[in-house]
C-alpha cells in the first residue's frame, strides 16, 4: 500500500488529464476542481475497486470523499484494512 | 410581490408585445442580443451595476460591471473582425465557466456571427461532429483544452482559427492558433454592432436524439423576446437580486437563463466555475447573499444525499425563490426543499429546441409536488394521442406534450437537416418527445420520454451514438444501449456487449471500455455499467431490440415480444 498514493495520481494524470494540463499533487482538488466531475468518478471509483479488490459504498464515494489523491487514499485504506 | 401575479389574468391579457415593449424593440427594427444584454443596460444608467460575479475553484474572485461586459465583448467583437470572420459564420465557444465564456458568448452575437458553445467536457469525437457538422470557422477554448482540438483539426477544413484565452507563452502555439486575451486586449469603447433582425441565426446549441448524429437547434435573435419575459415573471428576477444559475453555458439553460435573460434584465448573477459540493455550494449562496437560485434535479438531489446537518452551518436565509430544470422534479425533492429552506424548488420544463421556458410551476402559485406545472401564458400546450396526434379533449390521458408553434424562441430549424426539423412537427404541433398527462386543474405530469433517448442529469444522450463508439472498442462485437433507474441522476447510461473472438469479459475490459467512451464522447455518455452477454435481443430482421433490454432495467413488462429474433 505504499505506493498508494502514487497509483492515484498517477491514474488520474493518464485517465482525467489532457496532456497540456497544470501537473497535480496529492492535494490538488480533483472534483471541485473540475478534474474529475460526478460522472466520471463512478470510472474512478470502478478502477480503485477492482485494483484493490474492494467494494466502497455509494453513499461513502461522495464528492468530499473523491476530492484529493489524498482523501481518496484514505477512503481507501479504510476498506482494504476492513 | 411576484412579477407574475395571477395566472388567469396573465394567460387572458397575454401577448409577446408586452416583451417587445418593455425591452424598446419594434417589429422590423435590428434587434441584437449581445447589444440588449449589455450597451443597453448601460444606456439605463446602469452601466456600474454588478452584471458577474465570478469564482473559481481555488477562490480566485472577479467583478464585471455592465459596462465591463459592454467594453470586453466589445473587444471580443473586434478581435473576431480583425481575423476576418463574418456574419453569418460559426464560432465556437469550449471552454469551462471562465468570465470569457460569458462575455464572448455576447461578443460574438455582436458580430453578427452565431455562437456555437459545447459544452467543455466533450471528448474528441462529440467536438468533431459538432464543428464539422456546423462547419465551424472558429472556436475559442483554454489551453487546458486546446489537445483535444488539434486531435482533431486536421479533418476540419473549414476550422481556420484555434483561438486560446489563456495563451501563457510556455509552449509555441501551433498550426491555425492564435493567443486572445480579453482583459489584456485594449479596451474597444466603440463598436459598431452588426445589424441583426428578428430572424437573423443567434445560437447553435447540439441536441441528441435517437437516430442520427446530434442535430444543431438555430435559434435567432428574436428568441430574446420569449427569454427576457419568462427570466422575468417564471424565475422571477428583481433589479436588486443576485442571482445563481447553476447550469454550464454548454448547454441551453446556461445561455437562455445563465448569460441572456438575467442580462437583458439588468440583474446581478454570480458563477461558480467549480465542481460540485454541497459545501462549496452553501458556502458560495452565503458568501454571495444569493437570492434566485435555478438548479437542476440532479444536484438538488446530491444536495439531500449531502444531509441536512451541514445546512446548518450556513446562512442560507437570502434565497428567495428556488427553480429547477433539466428533467422532472421528484415531488421528496420538492418537499426537502420546504423543510430546509423553507420554500419550494419551482419546476420549469422546456428543451433546447423551445429556447425558453414553456410549462411551469410559477412563482406565487401553489407548487403541486411532481408536476411541472401550467404552460406560460402565450404558450399553448397540449396532450396528444399518440395515434392522430389529436389534443386529448378530457383531461387525465397518458400521451404526447404537443406545443403550437409560433413563440419568439421557438427553433427555426435544424442545422443542415430540414427533414429533421419537418419530422418534429405533426397536424400543426411541435412534439417535444415527452410523455404527460394534464390534469383538471391544467397541470402537467410528466410520464417518460416517447423514444429511447436517455436523461441523465438533465443532459440528452442519443444510445444510437453510445452504440456507435461502443463498436470502434476493439474488443466489442455488438452493443446495445438503454437507460437504467439512477437515484441522483434519473437514469444513467447502460451498455449490454457481446465481445469479439479473443476477448474475454472481465471487469477490467469494462473498465477500459467505460474510459473509452468517456474521452471519446462524454462523461455524461461513458456507460455507468456494461454487461456482458451472450447475444443481444433482436428482430428477426436483425435489428437489436433496445425495448426489451429497457424493459429488464425499469422491471417493466417486456411486451410483445413476437418478432423476436429466437422465440
Amino acid at each position: 500500500m505504499d505506493d498508494l498514493k502514487e497509483i492515484i495520481k498517477n491514474y488520474v494524470i493518464n485517465e482525467y488529464l489532457e496532456p497540456d494540463s497544470d501537473p497535480i499533487d496529492y492535494d490538488t482538488p480533483l472534483i471541485s476542481g473540475g478534474i474529475v466531475d460526478s460522472f466520471s468518478m463512478v470510472s474512478l471509483k470502478r478502477f480503485l475497486e477492482n485494483r484493490y479488490n474492494i467494494q466502497i459504498p455509494d453513499d461513502q464515494a461522495t464528492p468530499e470523499a473523491f476530492d484529493s489523491v489524498n482523501k481518496i487514499a484514505d477512503l481507501v485504506r479504510r476498506f482494504v484494512k476492513a | 410581490m411576484t412579477h407574475f401575479g395571477n395566472y388567469e389574468d396573465r394567460a387572458r391579457n397575454f401577448s409577446w408585445a408586452i416583451s417587445e415593449q418593455e425591452l424598446g424593440y419594434r417589429p422590423g427594427q435590428v434587434i441584437n442580443i449581445g447589444w440588449y444584454c449589455s450597451d443597453r443596460i448601460c444606456q439605463q444608467g446602469k452601466a456600474d451595476k454588478v452584471a458577474l460575479i465570478w469564482e473559481g475553484f481555488t477562490g480566485e474572485k472577479k467583478i464585471f460591471t455592465y459596462n465591463d461586459i459592454r467594453l470586453y465583448s466589445n473587444t471580443f467583437a473586434k478581435f473576431i473582425n480583425d481575423l476576418g470572420i463574418k456574419a453569418g459564420e460559426r464560432v465556437c465557444l469550449f471552454m469551462d465557466r471562465v468570465p470569457e465564456l460569458y462575455i464572448g458568448f455576447l461578443g460574438i452575437l455582436k458580430t453578427g456571427c452565431i455562437v456555437q458553445p459545447l459544452f467543455s467536457a466533450f471528448g474528441e469525437e462529440s467536438l468533431f461532429v459538432r464543428l464539422e457538422n456546423a462547419e465551424t470557422t472558429a472556436i475559442f477554448t483554454q489551453k487546458k483544452h486546446v489537445s483535444k482540438v488539434r486531435k482533431i483539426r486536421d479533418k476540419l477544413p473549414h476550422l481556420k482559427y484555434i483561438i486560446i484565452v489563456d495563451y501563457d507563452g510556455k509552449t509555441p502555439l501551433q498550426e491555425r492558433e492564435v493567443a486572445f486575451s480579453m482583459e489584456k486586449s485594449e479596451k474597444v469603447e466603440h463598436y459598431e454592432i452588426y445589424p441583426t433582425y428578428a430572424e437573423t441565426p443567434s445560437v447553435l446549441h447540439y441536441t441528441s436524439g435517437t437516430t442520427g448524429m446530434p442535430k444543431g437547434v438555430q435559434h435567432v435573435h428574436y428568441s430574446l423576446i420569449s427569454q427576457y419575459i419568462t427570466a422575468k415573471w417564471v424565475l422571477d428576477l428583481h433589479d436588486d437580486d443576485i442571482y445563481w444559475c447553476t447550469a454550464d453555458p454548454g448547454w441551453v439553460t446556461g445561455t437562455s437563463y445563465g448569460i441572456i435573460g438575467p442580462f437583458s434584465l439588468g440583474v446581478t448573477q454570480c458563477v461558480l466555475d467549480s465542481g460540485f459540493s454541497a459545501e462549496a455550494w452553501y458556502r458560495f449562496i452565503e458568501k454571495n447573499r444569493v437570492t434566485v437560485w435555478y438548479s437542476a434535479p440532479t444536484a438538488i438531489r446530491s444536495l439531500m444525499k449531502a444531509g441536512d446537518e451541514i445546512i446548518k452551518k450556513f446562512d442560507l436565509s437570502s434565497l428567495r425563490h428556488l427553480a429547477s430544470v433539466g428533467e422532472p422534479l421528484n415531488p421528496e425533492a420538492v418537499n426537502w426543499s420546504i423543510r430546509v429552506f423553507g420554500k419550494p424548488f419551482h419546476d420549469t420544463y422546456w428543451q433546447t429546441e423551445t429556447g425558453c421556458i414553456v410549462i411551469t410551476n410559477f412563482p406565487g402559485m401553489p407548487v403541486k409536488p411532481g408536476s411541472m406545472g401550467r404552460p406560460f401564458p402565450g404558450i399553448t400546450a397540449t396532450i396528444l394521442n399518440p395515434g392522430n396526434h389529436e389534443p386529448y379533449p378530457e383531461p387525465g390521458r397518458i400521451g404526447l406534450i404537443g406545443l403550437k408553434p409560433g413563440w419568439p424562441s421557438m427553433m427555426r430549424t435544424y442545422w443542415n437537416n430540414e427533414e429533421a426539423y419537418k419530422n418534429k412537427f405533426r397536424n400543426g404541433w411541435y412534439l417535444t418527445g415527452d410523455r404527460a398527462r394534464m390534469d383538471k386543474d391544467g397541470y402537467i405530469w410528466f410520464v417518460g420520454r416517447d423514444d429511447d433517448v436517455i436523461n441523465t442529469g438533465g443532459h440528452l444522450v442519443s444510445p444510437f451514438e453510445v452504440e456507435s463508439a461502443l463498436l470502434e472498442h476493439p474488443a466489442v462485437a455488438e452493443s446495445a444501449v438503454v437507460s437504467k433507474p439512477d437515484p441522483i441522476n434519473m437514469e444513467v447510461v447502460k451498455a449490454f456487449v457481446t465481445v469479439k473472438p479473443g476477448f474475454t469479459a472481465s471487469k477490467d475490459l469494462e473498465l477500459d471500455i467505460m474510459n473509452f467512451i468517456r474521452k471519446k464522447l462524454s462523461p455524461l455518455a461513458m456507460p455507468q455499467e456494461i454487461e456482458f452477454v451472450d447475444s443481444l435481443p433482436k428482430t428477426r430482421s436483425g435489428k437489436i431490440m433496445r425495448r426489451i433490454l429497457h424493459a429488464k432495467e425499469w422491471g417493466e413488462e417486456i411486451g410483445d415480444t413476437s418478432t423476436l429474433e429466437n422465440e
